[in-house]
């Protein structure tokens, strides 16, 4: 395995991961909720009575961080190489996958593991040996 | 009360999104790329996520209702079976085609990028379908005269 220590940037990665776990903290601590961006946005699309605010207000947060992120400098511009038939392909597939799942890299990944849930260790082991695979996949071997 | 706490962990969210490399696909593709140069940085990320998530975790495990006063709404699942893991497949397949999972598609989104938005309204399509083929199975089921669970 050769690591890219040019790309590695562990300061970073710790102190935005810790921020997350923040996030994920104040999430259930005031609203008693699992911060799973996959399953509060997917409750938006058949929308209960009372329960869409919080799930609008969750998702509109992250939408505006961007813009937040304004006051201490501008944010680094995401590196998308994906062509647009890849990225339809890519959102069919997580959109299905999570809902299905029960869960995406927040819900199974940070809250899950966080809660010693061994369903969602399960989900997290199943889905980044499937993003692992399909990585090696693309890159060494279709290219 | 609750619903302003909600959009500051959004933003929170957000920024740590930013800030840690993951609302950069290149970066996760880098991470996911484990036979070419591999860049550990998510694994940290995750660390950092879960060191801080893990002690509320504990604590709201012992309360009934939130600090705000609503109810402790955990998961009770603990059924590990095939859509669990066919899911979480699906999931991982798609999230190593693009480099995106929801949250970063999001936070993407907000920074202006149009393929980040085909992304966003591509997996709000695909979340529909599963409510479709959910509510098909269920009348199926219905019309079988069993309940779905």
């Amino acid at each position: 395995m050769l690591i890219d220590w040019n790309a590695f940037t562990p300061w970073h990665a710790l102190v935005g991961g810790a921020l997350v776990g923040t996030a994920a903290a104040l999430f259930v601590l005031l609203n008693g909720r699992i911060a799973g961006i996959s399953g509060v946005l997917g409750g938006l699309l058949r929308p209960v009575k009372g329960d869409v605010a919080w799930r609008a207000a969750f998702v509109i947060g992250l939408i505006v961080a961007p813009l937040i992120y304004l006051l201490f400098g501008s944010p680094p511009k995401p590196r998308i190489d994906a062509d647009f038939g890849a990225l339809v392909l890519a959102g069919l597939l997580v959109g299905v996958g999570t809902r299905y799942g029960a869960g995406c890299t927040s819900g199974h990944g940070v809250c899950g593991l966080s809660r010693l849930s061994p369903r969602s260790l399960v989900a997290t082991v199943a889905f980044m040996a499937a993003g692992f695979v399909t990585v090696f996949a693309i890159r060494h071997l279709l290219n | 009360m609750t619903i302003f706490a909600s959009w500051v962990a959004g933003v929170i969210f957000g920024l740590g999104l930013i800030v840690s490399g993951m609302a950069d696909p290149a970066k996760v593709l880098g991470f996911l790329d484990l036979a070419g140069a591999w860049d550990p940085s998510l694994a940290f990320v995750m660390a950092g996520a879960i060191s801080v998530a893990a002690v509320a975790f504990a604590v709201a495990r012992k309360r009934t209702v939130s600090f705000l006063g609503a109810a402790m709404n955990l998961p009770k699942t603990r059924r590990i079976d095939r859509r669990l893991v066919a899911g979480s497949l699906m999931f991982g397949i798609g999230w190593g085609v693009a480099g995106f999972c929801p949250g970063p598609g999001l936070v993407a989104l907000g920074m202006g990028e149009i393929k980040a938005l085909v992304f966003v309204v591509a997996m709000l399509a695909g979340m529909e379908l599963y409510v479709v083929l959910e509510r098909r199975k269920q009348r199926q089921a219905g019309a079988f005269g069993l309940r779905a669970g």
